[in-house]
């Protein structure tokens, strides 16, 4: 008899518990004040659609009728949330709940809370991440008990942080309350922390919060002009490898064999079709290797690049060995037909060549963005010079190479085949070039011009470092870079480039024989 | 270089050009030898690019200084001629700005910049067709020459100095009207430019103005000053030790040439119509070597005919066949420098054997 009272009881309550979970949802049908407040009570109430009704209303797709029945609109049917019943008709008086900026951080925020709880870290974190702009004061009941059993140091500081833009928002904070959060922010040191103490420096009452505030912003401010400083490097650096990678290879035809190769730049030009070509082949045939399509080219590109260099040499520079204008009327006419055969060949429009996957994005590290192409450039750059110089120091062909150079009658009295070390020589400086238009071709158009916009910077960066002097090179080249990206700001980039195409001028007139000479007896060239 | 061939490019040039304007003015239309005012105002170009011609083998030829920048000094000469014309056009532009060119309207100048003053008084523009080039030749070279920049080096320094004004004519806000440059011209001298006897007119001038340089340079280089010129040439260090101060002589004849390609630059302006930064790329400039190179190097009269073969060559060549120009130019580059150091004036054996060790190898150190 008891249980059935309580079974009776039970149906007699049950269209009520429907109701007050109903009524739950009645702000929803109120306006913007009403809408943000009950999403803070949805968040925090621990309702299992929580989630879902606050998901579909950052979709714009829930709907209210005014018996405070929620509907989802798909397709332009509307389904009863809690049956998840299609409604045969659109409900009389159906209308969505109405969102605002303020309702929206409302959403960002308590979807926040929510997600603060998630077994998954990177939830959580993204969570505190989203409190922490949302800065929604009905977040902290929430965010207190999530840190409380947090165990994830990163994701813990995370929260932390998103504790203290909360608390600094909220207006009846403690000032001890306030100091705390203010150092938190402050060792944040970013771009949203600074803006925020920035307002609460202008807007608190109490002195030492806004003394606390005032200093902190400094301090943000003073972090963030090293950060730009840093970031500033890493683009210089970056363009500095670019620069390191189009001349590495003149290092070599110029620097160590004198020869001005004008037609430097289409060797680069080929490499970058090399992997275009490659791409190509790889996408047709080979669908499962494309991700490894630039360290293919590779090789490729340093081959193909390389055997045209050698067939140069062979047919061409070898005549006008001690003519170096010669060599440069020459070997421009020969740029300007392998760009004509390139483009009969491929167009004279630009080819798309793909990023692999693991090449894109970017991270960033401590205030400074760094992205992968540029970040593989650079390291790219610098493995190219480091086998550059092994192979010159430590291979025989490098020993040959030095030993026609410095003395090219001792060296063939020694048995060495200058003219077939010749070959070879201007073929690694071509190769090295194909090698660089691998990379080139990740940042620049890949075109049949590619090689003419390289040519003059990188003869000057071969001058500049001191010709014949692959250190010289390498600083020479990061030094162009990172002057030229500082000069940028101040100057804008075209300017910038000018000033230092005038100042590389003025110290050829000081120093004809660039940073670091090479000493002996070196002969009027 | 023989004073037969010299006076045989004199009474070319002359002739040819009185001939072309005769054809075109007094032969009616119809006629078998009429001659159309394009190709009037094609001679003219020719004849301008010869005194750039002329310039860089003034320089290359007799001092042995590679210039792959001389078409700056021409594109300076002929901006300012541009300036010049602009300031002509009035109140005639498409917004009827008395006093702004029409670019500047178009990117909204309130004043003339400072630097466009005067060029609307024809003599003022005329001393900085000349000045122009010749105080940028003269900072360049003393700078150059004074720290014994030679070689390949200051080759590539010239690159360079063209390459970065280049980059500056294309600023929009240089104020010589960025991309597009300056055209649109009206009149010279309040002379319209347009007809048929002006372009005429131009053309004899230009072929004036060449056979003028083409006699200075040659009373230069045949005197005693272009004994040492050359002999700073063929062995430098050797005429220093001889007491000679070659940076001198080569600065004097580098500002010279500068003039010269500066004047080519202004004449070659109202002809064409337009001066645009395109003029200052470096392949403009190495391509004035190849037309020196062409005719036969260090004899005057092989710069001019170079120079008005290749670009007749370039008009056939990019009108026919568009694929093979630079397929051709290439080829010229490498053939004349492969098999034919003294040009077409070497080939013809009138022109003295080119010098050997004219630049001397850079022999490794031992």
């Amino acid at each position: 008899m008891k249980l059935f009272r309580c079974l009776l009881l039970l149906l007699i309550l049950m269209p009520f518990a429907a109701r007050a979970q109903d009524d739950a949802y009645a702000g929803l049908a109120g306006d913007f004040d009403e809408v943000s407040h009950a999403i803070d009570q949805l968040a925090l109430s621990g309702d299992k659609n929580a989630e879902a009704i606050i998901t579909a209303l950052q979709a714009n797709s829930l709907y209210i009728t005014p018996d405070n029945q929620l509907w989802l609109k798909k397709d332009d049917d509307f389904y009863n949330f809690r049956t998840g019943e299609k409604a045969a008709e659109d409900p009389d008086d159906i209308r969505p709940v109405r969102v605002n900026n303020a309702v929206r951080r409302a959403i960002e925020g308590a979807l926040g809370s929510l997600t603060l709880f998630s077994s998954d870290a990177a939830i959580r974190q993204h969570g505190a991440e989203a409190v922490f702009t949302a800065r929604d004061p009905a977040a902290l009941p929430a965010l207190e008990r999530a840190l409380a059993k947090e165990q994830d140091p990163g994701v813990r500081l995370a929260m932390q942080q998103a504790r203290a833009a909360v608390v600094l928002a909220k207006p009846d904070s403690t000032d001890a309350d306030k100091l705390a959060a203010i150092a938190v922010l402050a060792a944040r040191g970013d771009l949203a922390s600074q803006s925020m103490l920035d307002a609460l420096s202008n807007s608190s009452q109490s002195p030492a919060v806004t003394k606390a505030a005032t200093d902190a912003v400094a301090a943000i401010a003073w972090l963030q002009k090293i950060w730009a400083l840093a970031q500033g490097v890493f683009y210089g650096v970056s363009l500095g490898s670019v620069l390191l990678l189009a001349a590495a290879g003149l290092a070599i035809t110029f620097g160590v064999m004198g020869v001005i190769n004008m037609a430097h730049g289409e060797m680069v030009m080929l490499g970058a079709y090399t992997t275009f070509v490659v791409q190509q082949v790889l996408e047709a045939y080979a669908p499962g290797l494309f991700s490894f399509s630039l360290i293919i080219s590779i090789p490729l590109a340093f081959i193909v690049s390389g055997v045209v260099g050698i067939a140069i040499e062979r047919t061409l520079i070898r005549f006008l060995y001690g003519r170096p204008l010669e060599t440069l009327l020459a070997t421009w006419g020969l740029s300007l037909v392998l760009q004509q055969a390139v483009r009969s060949i491929f167009g004279a429009n630009n080819r798309e060549v793909s990023t692999p996957p693991w090449m894109s994005g970017a991270t960033m590290w401590g205030g400074v963005t760094i992205t992968y192409n540029r970040l593989y450039i650079i390291i790219f750059a610098f493995l190219v010079i480091a086998a550059l110089m092994a192979s010159l120091r430590f291979t025989s062909l490098g020993l040959q190479m030095r030993a026609v150079t410095q003395n090219r009658r001792m060296a063939a009295a020694m048995g060495i085949r200058t003219p077939w070390i010749d070959a070879l020589t201007f073929g690694l400086g071509s190769g090295v070039a194909g090698m660089a238009g691998v990379a080139l071709s990740q940042i620049d158009n890949v075109s049949p011009n590619l090689g003419q916009g390289y040519i003059i910077d990188s003869f000057m960066v071969v001058v500049f470092g001191g010709v014949g002097n692959l250190w010289g090179t390498v600083v020479s080249a990061l030094t162009l870079g990172i002057v030229n990206k500082f000069l940028e700001p101040i100057a804008g980039a075209v300017l910038g480039k000018i000033l230092v195409l005038v100042l590389l001028i003025l110290f050829i007139q000081r120093k004809p024989r660039g940073l670091f000479p090479l000493k002996g007896r070196a002969v009027e060239a | 270089m023989s004073p037969w061939s010299f006076r045989v490019c004199l009474v070319a040039v002359l002739g040819g050009a009185v001939l072309l304007s005769v054809l075109n003015l007094a032969v009616p239309e119809t006629a078998a030898f009429h001659v159309p005012t394009y190709a009037v105002s094609l001679a003219g170009k020719y004849l301008s690019y010869a005194m750039l011609a002329l310039a860089v083998d003034l320089v290359w030829g007799f001092a042995g200084i590679l210039s792959l920048g001389h078409a700056a000094f021409f594109a300076l000469g002929g901006y300012a001629m541009g300036m010049y014309l602009m300031r002509q056009i009035g109140t005639r532009g498409v917004y009827g700005n008395a006093i702004l060119p029409d670019f500047m309207v178009f990117l909204n100048y309130k004043s003339l910049p400072w630097y466009w003053h005067g060029f609307d008084n024809p003599a003022f523009a005329i001393v900085m067709v000349l000045l122009v080039p010749a105080v940028l030749a003269l900072i360049f070279g003393w700078l150059a020459f004074r720290s014994r920049v030679s070689g390949v080096y200051l080759s590539i320094i010239t690159q360079a100095l063209t390459y970065a004004l280049l980059l500056a004519f294309f600023r929009n806000d240089m104020g010589f009207g960025g991309n597009n440059g300056l055209t649109d011209f009206k009149d010279m001298f309040g002379i319209p430019l347009q007809e048929d006897s002006t372009r005429c007119g131009m053309l004899i001038a230009t072929a004036i103005f060449l056979c003028g340089a083409l006699l200075v340079s040659r009373y230069l280089v045949t005197s005693r000053f272009g004994k040492v010129l050359i002999a700073v040439r063929d062995t430098e260090s050797r005429t220093r030790f001889l007491g000679y101060r070659p940076e001198r002589y080569k600065l004097f004849v580098w500002v010279l040439s500068a003039v010269i390609a500066g004047i080519g630059g202004a004449l070659y302006v109202p002809q064409v119509g337009i001066i645009n930064p395109g003029e200052f790329s470096p392949a403009n400039s190495i391509e004035a070597v190849i037309w020196v190179a062409v005719g036969g190097r260090g004899t005057l009269v092989g710069a001019v005919l170079g120079a008005v073969l290749v670009n007749l060559g370039k008009t056939v060549f990019t009108g026919a066949l568009p694929e093979l120009w630079l397929f051709a130019l290439g080829a010229l580059f490498i053939l004349v420098t492969l098999l034919l150091p003294g040009g077409i004036l070497g080939l013809l054996g009138r022109a003295p054997r080119r010098p050997k060790n004219a630049t001397p190898a850079p022999e490794p150190a031992e």
